[in-house]
């Protein structure tokens, strides 16, 4: 089983979506939530997935093409 | 001797040991060195500090390393009275931290030198990162004194002129063919897989420790007093975040009075989260894709970003973007009032500053002390357009017609 630990960022229109637990039950990947903030314009959730590898790619995957964006908790790494 | 005592989540508060850590495995914020301040504030006086070595190590009583440290001369750079710029900008005093005077050129040496000493103290043999230029440049240099391996990691399409700069000291030179996304996405692979000191990923509570010597060169550089305003760059805003640490911790260590200082953010526009965030009033950093010349603080996912954001509030302070045009005029204002050349970084904080006291945000008596992070060489094909010499033929008559007569 792989982890990656990731933020969703939601815009307006998707925040009373289930998107993590359509990511459950579509993908097998379960999503682990640490931190959140959601309000009634805007919303993010830190939050680890566990799951097969190619299953966290492909949820990713879908839960991006949804309009959520999707960033690593650890930020930019290649730094100046 | 090191007065640190523990690695602490900044948002939950939990403890962890000082091994290689950077976030905590509860909430995945980020995590911080804490002190035994009451030892250390024993420890450590302006007398003591001022007989110290003329670099950032005359503070080793307030940074988290033990005795042997990897030095190559970083810090206790000038803090210059700007009157030339101080009168074009309308500031009275207002002083410029010239941190192009670090040996590899940015004040990435500060950070890199305390990251490298724990990553020594803490058995790694190999350290590595990802940069664009200044990081990698530091991190060669250090592990080459410190007889460690380092790998460096650089996206392809950073201009060959910069890699000599990295190459000279002999790192593992690795460039990659990528996207910048993609190089990161790499590089936290690599991180899991490879029991590296990755220098700003699992040691950087430590190198985040070495900024806050900005802040105390200052503080003592302005005899023993903080300034009213501090005007710096953010690229994930760890620098940011620590400048005020340094200040902060001088006043509770009884070395300067308390702290009023106002901690104003720039970033280019195109790559300012911390800045968009905090002109809308929010407390979260939407990520953005980077789009600018000043490559150097062009991070699109800041690591710190809600730390800055919360500095420049709580500090009275504020944020301001500039666009590039506007930051190349900064870097030629700096270049031709002040004699100092910076990289883009700096024409940001110049022309920041200067949005920042027309609006009226700091005003023209207030102590103002802009950070110029690093030197303009590296990166001085952003500016190649000023180059516009006068032709001549070796003979008076060519000098005076070209030139003029009424030289
Ligand atoms: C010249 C220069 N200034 C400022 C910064 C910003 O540093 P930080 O990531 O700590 O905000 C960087 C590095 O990224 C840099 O290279
Ligand atoms: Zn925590």
């Amino acid at each position: 089983m792989a982890k990656r630990r990731v933020m969703f960022t939601f815009p307006q229109e998707l925040i009373r979506e289930p998107v993590i637990y359509n990511l459950g039950q579509q993908f097998k990947v379960v999503g682990n939530i640490r931190r959140a903030d959601i309000s009634e314009d805007k919303g993010w959730v830190v939050l680890e997935l566990e799951g097969k590898e190619e299953d966290i790619e492909q949820g990713i995957a879908w839960v991006t093409s949804k309009g959520i964006r999707v960033d690593p908790i650890i930020g930019d790494i290649v730094e100046g | 001797m090191s007065y640190a005592t523990a690695l602490r989540c900044r948002k939950c508060g939990r403890e962890y040991p000082l091994e290689p850590r950077n976030l905590c495995n509860f909430c995945f914020s980020p995590l911080e060195v804490s002190y035994d301040y009451k030892s250390m504030a024993k420890a450590v006086s302006r007398q003591k500090i001022a007989a110290g070595p003329p670099d950032m190590w005359r503070y080793h009583d307030m940074l988290p390393v033990g005795d042997e440290v990897v030095n190559i001369g970083a810090g206790f750079t000038p803090l210059i009275k700007a009157d030339r710029l101080g009168r074009e900008l309308g500031l009275d005093e207002l002083y410029i931290k010239n941190d192009c005077l670090n040996p590899t050129y940015s004040f990435k040496d500060r950070v890199v030198s305390v990251a490298i000493t724990r990553a020594r103290e803490l058995g790694f043999d190999t350290v590595a990162c990802a940069s664009t230029g200044n990081l990698a440049a530091s991190v060669a240099a250090h592990a080459a004194k410190a007889d460690m391996k380092a790998y460096v990691f650089v996206p392809a399409d950073v201009g060959a002129g910069k890699l000599t700069g990295i190459a000279i000291y002999n790192p593992v030179l690795v460039t990659v063919n990528g996207s910048y996304d993609d190089v990161n996405r790499l590089c936290g692979k690599l991180v899991e897989k490879y029991s590296w000191g990755f220098i700003n990923v699992n040691l950087r509570p430590y190198y985040a420790e070495g900024s806050k010597t900005l802040g105390f060169e200052v503080a003592e550089q302005l005899g023993w007093h903080a300034p009213d305003c501090v005007v710096a760059p953010a690229a994930s805003g760890l620098l940011f975040t620590r400048i005020w640490k340094g200040l902060d911790e001088l006043s509770m260590l009884g070395l300067i009075k308390e702290v009023n200082t106002h901690m104003y953010v720039t970033q280019a526009a195109g790559s300012s989260p911390i800045v968009s965030a905090f002109e809308a009033g929010s407390l979260h950093v939407n990520p953005v894709k980077p789009n600018t010349v000043a490559k150097s603080i062009a991070i699109g996912n800041p690591a710190d970003g809600y730390y800055a954001l919360r500095v420049a509030r709580q500090s009275g302070g504020g944020a301001g973007a500039v666009s590039d045009d506007e930051l190349i005029e900064g870097m030629k204002l700096l270049a031709q009032t002040e004699g100092i050349f910076s990289e883009a970084a700096g024409g940001v904080v110049i022309a920041g500053l200067r949005k920042l006291v027309s609006s009226g945000a700091i005003k023209k008596n207030q102590l103002t002390v802009a950070f110029i992070t690093g030197a303009g060489p590296r990166t001085q094909e952003i500016v190649s357009d000023i180059v516009q010499p006068l032709a001549i033929q070796p003979t008076l008559e060519s000098f005076e017609e070209v030139v003029g007569e009424n030289v």
